[in-house]
């Protein structure tokens, strides 16, 4: 266990170093900070300036150089914009995203499961045929309409939810939330719901063949003839079984929708990540682009070796074979 | 987000339906802007969104009225006492939000401090150079001295936010965005501030011009232009700026909501490269062969070019009459406006036999470039004015591309005929000096001068111009050098965008010419 984890973790470090570079030179390559940021009435002097203050006046390696050496101390760079060291910059807008991430998440598993097993189990009946209907508009329905039409009808018609934005805050392990106030979480359940959506028809479909698959399989045959009840069977038998692969696609969603939840979250003016990183695109903000994506590489590869070990923890074989 | 407007413009009609929404009373205002604050340090980065905020906390020596025009801020009265000495005078009794008195030693640590704002990405540097000397006469009297005679010094302290020697001494930008240092002597005082999501203000009850009508302003920002709408169309805000075009019919027949307009001193216009005498980039002869000259340094090319577009047809239908069309850099009552100058009649006639004259019978082919996510509509005025060129038989190809990557290009002088827009101080010499101006480094002359153009003649009015004390004469020479440019096609002048908030009918706005969004000037609605 411990040789695997120490060849993950070394594989990671060498994933981590390639992205820096693949980053570094393809951020650097697109348009000039100083003609975005400048106020487009500065002269030729102000414009060396600035140029020297955000230390664009220094070759590409060079400036790869100094932000390896400073990463290595665990400085990310200072953003171009607000002037705040990045890392920072990115770390204050994470509760949101995060928040926003685990309710969506929980939210497509407490619908996607019962109702992928309800369609696994009975896969004739009309409720089912309905549910795998809906679970295909799931999947083709564009997040930014989806969002829109929400807050048009709960918002606008209805004036039911709060159209956009994150709604008050409690402090909670010295960071704050908004889903502990009631407040917040009604401006929480409408950017969560749309970016559940893909997710929830995911569970249900990765859920409704598991079972399917299960159900055939002879250890449940075995369980059924030893005379267990079909709800033993079911909830015990089957429902651990399939686990394993809506596991593994709910921990890799749950690293997207971290990171890429840009669209949700512009569409709802909600204050996390993906905003940040799509404002900091729109004025090449580069210190903050390169972060980001280097704090998103890294969290890929950490829920990938969780998801490894939640397997390990799910299914015997896989503790098996890492022995041997 | 185009699509995401029209959509929004598709569902218009249903949302008539809804009933009226009850305000409630109390006296927090809930407003939203479209550009985040990027910094509550007024020194730190010159930007719209940011001056914006910046007048909510902090006064001006020189404050502007909605029209750009100057009105006392910190100082009552300002006076040229020689051609090269200002002599202000400052506004007593008034106090900082944290009860220090302002001085004239503030104002001296503000120059002091404006330069030297480490990491600034566009600072306000350049209002501080042209002075050189600053004496304080009394506690509320300051004698500044430039180096030479230098008319603008008013217009340039209307940038400059005062700060406090005692409380900003060695404060950096993160102390201002923390709201430990934005601390100013301006009408409302900052409460808390959450980067890029909102700002809480409070009534500075002690401020000493107009009182604002809001105890509490709750100052959102919400980029995306359909989810702004929505939250205003909700109300869980009152008041938005920067409405999209595509939604204007839509609120001016919403029972609820009120408009406020008013035309701006954003200029959208076309430049040419005025650098090539030998074959431009992307101007080829009607068969695509190359060129070897570069005919828009022929003066009847640029005409029958200007000519050939129909700015009314630009604005009625693709800006939704959010402009004005223009042939010059200002709308009227604007110091330095030429009178009679007005925009030019489309005539593709006339344009052909100037093209023919030219030496172009059959036309010619070019590409016309601009940005997609700069200005409202701005990849369709291209399109439309890419027709109207083909029209007279310059075939025009039209490349839209992101601002990040289109600035960057067109500042290396890449293109051969390509849009932008400007937004001018309300003085001629800002345009002429940044856009019309012969580059040089020196002066810091034609910074923006992307197309390269080069003039003599209208250099020297403009040098003269920017020593003449006297008002009326430093307008005159400004009108005649702004003549000359446009009638030598410089650039072409399409049109002055509109800016358009909009807002629940109990409120009302004074609009501002300088696009700036504050919540001073929100009031109650008169009875409508």
């Amino acid at each position: 266990m411990t040789v695997y984890l120490l060849r993950r973790i070394s594989q990671s470090f060498l994933v981590l170093v390639a992205m820096s570079m693949i980053v570094f030179i393809g951020v650097y390559a697109v348009g000039d900070p100083v003609e975005i940021l400048i106020s487009p009435d500065a002269d030729q002097m102000e414009r060396e300036r600035a140029i020297q203050a955000l230390g664009l006046d220094l070759p590409l390696w060079e400036q790869y150089g100094v932000f390896v050496w400073r990463a290595l101390h665990g400085d990310l760079g200072r953003s171009f914009v607000y002037n705040e060291p990045a890392l920072q910059l990115i770390l204050q807008k994470m509760p949101a995203t995060l928040e926003l991430a685990f309710g969506s998440m929980f939210i497509s598993v407490l619908i996607g499961l019962p109702l992928g097993m309800y369609a696994g189990l009975r896969p004739e009946s009309p409720g089912s045929k309905m549910i795998m209907a809906g679970s295909i508009l799931g999947f083709s329905l564009p997040t930014f309409w989806v969002g829109l039409m929400l807050i048009m009808v709960f918002a606008v018609q209805l004036g039911w939810l709060p159209s956009t934005g994150r709604g008050e805050t409690a402090y909670f392990l010295g960071l704050q939330w908004s889903f502990l106030t009631a407040n917040g979480l009604s401006h929480l359940i409408m950017p969560a719901i749309n970016l559940a959506l893909f997710k929830i028809s995911l569970v249900i479909r990765l859920t409704r063949s598991g079972v399917r698959e299960t159900m055939l399989m002879d250890y449940v045959k075995f369980a059924r003839a030893k005379g267990l009840s079909p709800a033993r069977v079911t909830f015990v038998h089957v429902f651990k079984n399939i686990l394993i692969p809506v596991v593994t696609v709910v921990g890799l969603e749950l690293g997207s929708t971290i990171a890429f939840s840009v669209v949700t979250e512009s569409v709802f003016a909600w204050p996390g990540m993906g905003k940040l990183i799509i404002d900091s695109i729109n004025v090449l903000d580069r210190p903050v682009i390169v972060a980001y994506l280097m704090i998103i590489v890294l969290m890929f590869i950490t829920i990938n070796l969780i998801v490894d070990l939640l397997y390990s923890a799910l299914d015997p074989r896989v503790r098996l074979e890492g022995k041997a | 987000m185009a699509w995401t407007r029209r959509i929004f413009a598709l569902l218009g009609a249903l949302s008539l339906a809804t009933p009226l929404q009850a305000q409630p009373a109390d006296r927090t205002l809930n407003m939203a802007v479209g550009a985040p604050v990027t910094s509550l340090d007024p020194h730190f980065h010159q930007l719209s969104p940011n001056n914006a905020v910046a007048a909510m906390i902090f006064d001006r020596l020189i404050n502007t009225d909605g029209q750009a025009r100057m009105q006392p801020g910190l100082a009552e009265s300002w006076t040229a006492i020689a051609p090269d000495v200002w002599e202000f005078k400052l506004r007593r009794g008034v106090r900082f939000h944290n009860g220090n008195e302002f001085t004239a030693e503030d104002v001296v640590f503000t120059f002091q401090r404006v330069p030297n704002v480490p990491n600034s990405p566009s600072s306000f540097a350049a209002f501080v150079r042209p002075i050189r000397n600053v004496e304080v006469v009394d506690s509320h009297t300051l004698r500044i001295t430039t180096n030479g005679p230098y008319p603008l010094l008013p217009q340039d302290m209307t940038n400059l936010y005062i700060l406090d020697r005692e409380t900003h001494q060695g404060v950096t930008t993160e102390d201002f965005n923390a709201g430990r240092a934005a601390i100013g002597t301006g009408p409302y005082r900052m409460v808390s501030h959450r980067m890029g999501d909102r700002i809480e203000f409070e009534r500075n009850e002690q401020y000493f011009g107009e009182r604002p009508a809001f105890a509490r302003v709750n100052y959102r920002m919400i980029t995306n232009d359909s989810a702004r709408t929505a939250a205003l169309l909700a109300g869980d805000v009152e008041f938005i700026d920067q409405v999209p075009t595509a939604d204007l019919t839509r609120l001016r027949g919403d029972q609820r909501i009120a408009m406020s307009e008013v035309t701006g001193l954003r200029l959208i216009y076309l430049s040419f490269d005025h650098h090539r005498d030998e074959a431009s980039p992307f101007v080829t002869d009607a068969e695509g062969r190359p060129i070897p000259r570069n005919p828009l340094r022929d003066i009847r090319v640029r005409r029958a070019l200007s000519m050939a577009i129909d700015r009314q047809a630009i604005v009625d239908r693709v800006m939704e009459g959010a402009g004005t069309p223009t042939a010059q850099f200002f709308p009227p009552g604007i110091f330095s406006f030429i009178n009679d100058f007005p925009a030019q009649r489309p005539d593709p006639e006339g344009a052909r036999r100037l093209l023919a004259e030219a030496g172009f019978p059959n036309g010619f082919r070019i590409t016309l470039h601009g940005p997609n996510d700069r200005y409202p509509n701005d990849g369709r005025v291209i399109q439309a004015i890419g027709q109207m060129w083909t029209r007279i038989g310059v075939r025009t190809a039209v490349e839209a591309q992101p601002w990040t990557t289109f600035v960057a290009r067109a500042g290396r002088g890449e293109f051969s005929a390509f849009l932008i827009g400007w937004g001018s101080n309300p003085e001629g010499s800002h345009p002429l000096r940044n856009l019309i101006a012969t580059p040089d480094r020196e002066r810091g002359w034609g910074a923006s001068n992307r197309g390269r153009y080069s003039n003599r003649a209208i250099d020297a009015q403009l040098e003269q111009a920017l020593r003449e004390i006297d008002d009326a004469r430093r307008e005159q020479l400004l009108i005649a050098a702004q003549r000359a440019a446009f009638e030598d096609v410089a650039i072409v002048p399409l049109y002055i965008q509109t800016n358009i908030w909009a807002m629940r009918r109990n409120l009302q706005h004074a609009s501002r010419a300088d696009e700036l969004t504050r919540a001073q000037d929100i009031r109650p609605a008169a009875a409508r």
